[in-house]
């Protein structure tokens, strides 16, 4: 009886709320989540859990790229970049009832921007130095302060996700669709709806939809592919070119192709003058005719049909041709001619001697390209350039390292030769690659944390991209960049192979799914999801 | 049980054959990439299929022989001599050898190898000899894949050393080698025999995993372990048995092996 | 019998110690200690990537590292978690009863049907059934474990019969050849002369000559059965020490690869010791 009146309780406050709908979503989560705390989230299970349960002030909407309201109903940002104001929604609670105001907003960024944090939410708005200041107005109207322009600072939003300045649940205490109701370390993550989530449907529905989500803990993709076949689960939120075109086969209602995705695939030399690899091999690595005959070399649409299947394009550049505003589209695929380069590879001393193509000290042109064990598709890749490079002589050794062994080779040791490996763009705005450019910086992977920039062409580089980090102008921003394309196109530090597709895949039992190329492709508009 | 030695002989020319004679009996090179057909089914111009870069199934597991074949035997036959020389001394001793012993023999059973691993791929050049490293990988194997073993002889060698048999030997005046010689070692050959033909399959598998290490066969090379790696994806054998060829012919190798070297006394 | 035992004991503590320390040092010398893979987030800046490298460096000392742990250890305080952020004591605790669970079924599964087979073969005397069950011993052993998990998440059934796939045939091959010298011994063939049933000669004649070799690869078992859940409960998401093994080793996570080390090298040592000491004790009562 008491069951009973529990059941028809729920019901009663389900459809006083508005709430018609139920279901579970089920997905997979690739690994265990590293922490619960929004402002400490740098790995992707973690960002998921942020993404479900976080609310923000304003959304990036996946598929028409403009900034929506959130938690906060309209914004101003001023000429010099570098202040933005909110006016915040009102009466909106958190999931255990504390009420959002303006102090959560100020108590989040203070999280954020606390230097004994390290918050990596943060270092999207470090701009410069100073410090960050947050003005409240009034309880639904907050300004903050930036010592420096912030590029693009109305979309760096999307990934902060409000924190309670007062409720005791701390930041389990949340604003978004969904709270965590249950965990079981390295089995799964049980989310539950918001009671007091904020956002109505069209209709005046209580959102969401879905009354949970349920993510479970599983690395391996076949077993992920088998869960959404025996309907186990119901959606892969990126799929990888081969179970897609499994799936494809077999179920070719459950899978989804957004086309060209932001990420890159990539191979660069070491150009680091102390690297502690023979001095005739840094002369080649630094020679943009060597790079640029290796480039014309290497077949990109081999690359795309085989490695991935057909579900890749070839690159042009650091910036994916599916970016159509940041793109630089004077630029084209670089053209397979294995004649070019090694005409090329002639006017910078090299020849042919009984097969082999060698210095012009007679050195033969050998190297190695390390990247990481067990991703199938650089694997690939890396052994299909061996052979389009062993036609123009040139014999290359692939070596596949365990990540943190790779990375140190990479960013302390500097023992190796080539790499191959990815670049995951999270925005349409390449601000966040600028530590990528920037000569000083560690991620300026093929000789990082230059004292001085050691070329002409880096020095540009490095002028460009602070450029356009302080300009409001997106059009000047936008000369900028294509300049900085232009270069990287030219010099060719890092040799861009393809873009890989967006693929994801779901189950008919949901609706409401629109598909994109940025993270997370399927789920962004979780609220909206309903499941039959 | 004639039948079996002849077909097993038989069996393990062939592979020889097809190992040795690769170059004439291969239809293509094992690294070329036939790209306009890649994950093809077999046909006349390629008896197995080509896998996922477009390379001949066939060739690839006629020059990959050569290197499994070889070396795995050679390693296991590198641990079955160091689980005979710790497990037999020890447990033929007693005593605190034999307890010392086999305290290191449990220790090395469960000492994280894969970091000692690393650390001897970050000593090896990455432009390193395929043939060194398919070596150095083997050599590894050999020399980490014996303590379980050891286990077992060590029980083996206490059970000869309190038994009549060692009496009565003693008695009949056999002493020191020869005592060993013809006493002792045949009691240990069911042991030895076991985890010789465990080892075999089990250091190819290995050495395919080692190279998540950037160890063992380097591409192009084929290894045995390498092909079986694609079993690693249950997904691609929905209808594509000759994936599995490699796998049949390691068992029926093994196979072989056991049937060959088992003899009456331990042969049934 | 009490110093007998007393001194096990500490020959235990003392190995589980030293293994503590090889484990230490191999794990603080292999490449990539101080690596974190966030350190190729362009997005981060280097006062952040400093911070995360910090956690991996506060253990960098590996005198500092062991004489800490083994101190703090005295008092149940294993350490903190560089991956996870999370105690190790709370970490492992969690996930130990999955891998006890796996494994106890796998090794009861494995060795009871490599023993069985064996015992069949050898009373059969059939060469076509030991050509036959090697063949499908070898089988086995030929999959990948990978491969293994995934067949039994294929065909819904437990992970723990993966691991009884894994330690099935290495038992067999044990079993088989030590059975098969044991059937051949004159004391065996005199009983079966004389008339002796199978079962007789079986539990009379044949097995209190093998228990022993019995044992020590029941004792082997336990530890191919902990190698095995590795990939196994990583493949089939079972959130074990297996698991757990694998993505502290890819995250070198050394305070918890050092405190699984000695999980392990007690479960092992425990296994063996019982095996070696069963026997001890069954032959010093006989006599």
């Amino acid at each position: 009886m008491n069951k009973l009146a529990a059941v028809v309780a729920l019901l009663v406050a389900m459809s006083s709320r508005g709430w018609t709908q139920s279901g579970e979503l089920r997905l997979c989560l690739r690994a265990e989540p590293k922490t619960l705390n929004p402002m400490q989230v740098l790995d992707e299970p973690s960002e998921t859990i942020r993404y479900l349960t976080g609310g923000v002030l304003l959304r990036v909407n996946r598929v028409t790229q403009q900034v929506e309201p959130e938690l906060a109903t309209s914004w101003r940002v001023s000429k010099d970049g570098r202040s933005i104001s909110f006016k915040l929604r009102d009466h909106v609670f958190f999931s255990d009832g504390t009420p959002f105001t303006s102090a959560d907003v100020d108590y989040t960024v203070k999280q954020m921007m606390d230097p004994a944090m390290h918050s990596p939410t943060g270092d999207a708005f470090r701009s410069g130095s100073g410090e960050v200041v947050t003005h409240i107005i009034s309880p639904t109207e907050v300004t903050i302060t930036f010592p420096a322009p912030v590029a693009g600072v109305d979309r760096q939003f999307d990934q902060v996700a409000i924190m309670s300045a007062t409720s005791p649940k701390k930041e389990l205490a949340v604003l978004g669709p969904f709270y965590l109701a249950d965990r079981k370390s390295g089995a799964y993550v049980l989310l539950n709806r918001n009671p007091n989530y904020w956002k109505k449907d069209a209709m005046g529905r209580q959102l969401p939809y879905l009354s949970s989500v349920r993510l479970d803990v599983q690395p391996n993709r076949d077993i992920e592919t088998l869960k959404l076949r025996r309907g186990e689960i119901d959606l892969i939120n990126s799929i990888d070119a081969e179970f897609y075109d499994k799936l494809r086969g077999t179920s070719p209602q459950l899978v989804h192709d957004a086309g060209p995705s932001l990420d890159t695939e990539q191979m660069w030399f070491n150009q680091v003058a102390k690297a502690p690899i023979p001095d005739y091999k840094k002369a080649w690595f630094r020679s943009t005719a060597f790079r640029r005959a290796v480039s014309q070399a290497i077949n990109r649409a081999d690359l795309c049909r085989i490695a991935f299947l057909g579900r890749a394009t070839p690159a042009v550049g650091p910036i994916s041709p599916a970016n159509k505003f940041w793109f630089d589209s004077k630029l084209v695929t670089p053209r397979y001619d294995p004649d070019s380069a090694l005409r090329l590879l002639q006017s910078d001393g090299f020849h042919q001697q009984d097969g082999a193509l060698v210095d012009r000290t007679g050195n033969p042109v050998e190297f190695s390209i390390i990247t990481n064990a067990g991703n199938k598709y650089r694997e690939r890749m890396a052994t299909m350039i061996q052979q389009d490079l062993a036609k123009i002589g040139v014999k290359v050794n692939v070596v596949t390292l365990d990540f943190p062994s790779l990375i140190e080779r990479m960013s302390q040791t500097f023992q190796y030769e080539a790499v191959l490996l990815g670049l995951t763009n999270v925005d349409w705005d390449p601000n966040g690659q600028m530590n990528v450019w920037l000569s000083t910086s560690e991620n300026h992977q093929w000789n990082p944390k230059e004292s001085a920039p050691e070329t002409q062409w880096e020095a540009e580089l490095d002028r460009l991209v602070r450029e356009q980090a302080q300009s409001m102008d997106l059009k000047k921003r936008k000369r900028c960049f294509d300049r900085v394309q232009e270069i990287v196109y030219e010099q060719l530090p890092f040799i861009y192979l393809v873009n890989k597709n967006a693929l994801s895949a779901y189950s008919t039992s949901l609706t409401g799914v629109s598909p994109s190329i940025l993270r997370p492709q399927t789920y962004w508009n979780v609220e909206m999801i309903s499941k039959q | 049980m004639r039948t079996l030695h002849i077909a097993s002989i038989a069996l393990l020319l062939i592979v020889a054959f097809g190992a040795l004679f690769a170059d004439k009996v291969a239809p293509a090179s094992y690294a070329y990439q036939f790209r306009e057909a890649p994950n093809a089914s077999p046909s006349w111009t390629h008896p197995l299929g080509t896998d996922d870069l477009g390379r001949d199934r066939f060739s690839r597991t006629l020059y990959g022989t050569r290197i499994s074949l070889a070396l795995a035997p050679l390693a296991a036959l590198l641990s079955i001599v160091l689980a005979a020389m710790v497990g037999g001394i020890a447990g033929f001793l007693g005593g605190w050898p034999e307890r010392v012993a086999m305290a290191a023999t449990d220790l090395f059973l469960c000492l994280p190898w894969l970091f000692l691993l690393l650390m001897v791929r970050s000593l090896l050049p990455l432009n390193a000899a395929p043939l060194t490293s398919v070596l150095i990988t083997f050599l590894t194997l050999g020399l980490l894949g014996w303590a379980a073993a050891a286990r077992v002889i060590c029980t083996e060698a206490r059970e000869f050393r309190i038994s009549d048999v060692l009496l009565q030997a003693r008695a009949t005046g056999q002493h020191g080698w020869r005592l060993l010689a013809v006493q002792f070692v045949p009691k240990l050959r069911p042991v030895l025999l076991a985890q010789f033909l465990i080892s075999i399959p089990v250091f190819i598998l290995s050495e395919a995993n080692l190279g998540i290490l950037g160890m063992g066969v380097a591409e192009p090379l084929p290894s045995w372990g390498s092909l079986l790696r694609e079993l690693d994806s249950l997904s691609s054998f929905a209808g594509e048995w000759w994936k599995l060829v490699p796998l049949g012919l390691l068992v029926m190798v093994v196979t072989s092996f056991q049937v060959l070297l088992s003899r009456e006394d331990v042969a049934l | 019998m009490l110093k007998r035992l007393a001194i096990r004991v500490v020959a235990i503590v003392v190995t589980i110690l030293v293994g503590l320390l090889v484990s230490a040092t191999m794990v603080r010398m292999a490449p990539g200690f101080e690596s974190d893979e966030h350190q190729l987030d362009a997005h981060l800046s280097p006062e952040t990537i400093a911070s995360l490298k910090a956690h991996r460096l506060a253990n960098r000392k590996l005198a500092s590292f062991y004489l800490t742990y083994i101190k703090h250890s005295v008092r149940g305080d294993l350490g903190y978690s560089t991956a996870l952020g999370r105690p190790v004591r709370e970490v492992i605790g969690e996930r130990i009863a999955e891998t006890l669970k796996i494994c106890s079924f796998g090794i009861g599964v494995g060795c009871t049907l490599g023993f069985l087979l064996a015992f069949v073969t050898g009373m059969s005397r059939s060469s076509a059934w030991d050509v036959l069950v090697g063949g499908i011993a070898s089988l086995f052993l030929c999959i990948p474990i990978a491969a293994l998990a995934l067949i039994f998440v294929l065909i819904r059934r437990p992970a723990g019969l993966a691991i009884a796939a894994v330690i099935f045939p290495t038992v067999y091959r044990y079993a088989r050849n030590v059975l098969a010298r044991t059937f051949a011994m004159p004391h065996v063939i005199t009983a079966m002369a004389k008339g002796c049933g199978p079962i007789r000669v079986l539990t009379w004649h044949v097995i209190p000559v093998c228990a022993a070799q019995f044992m020590a690869i029941a004792g082997i078992s336990v530890s191919l059965a902990l190698s095995a859940s590795i990939p196994i409960e990583s493949l089939c998401g079972i959130p074990g020490i297996g698991q757990l093994a694998l993505q502290s080793a890819l995250a070198r996570d050394l305070p918890v690869l050092v405190t699984l080390t000695v999980v392990i090298a007690t479960i092992t040592i425990f296994a063996n010791s019982l095996s070696d000491l069963v026997p001890a004790t069954v032959r010093s009562r006989q006599s």
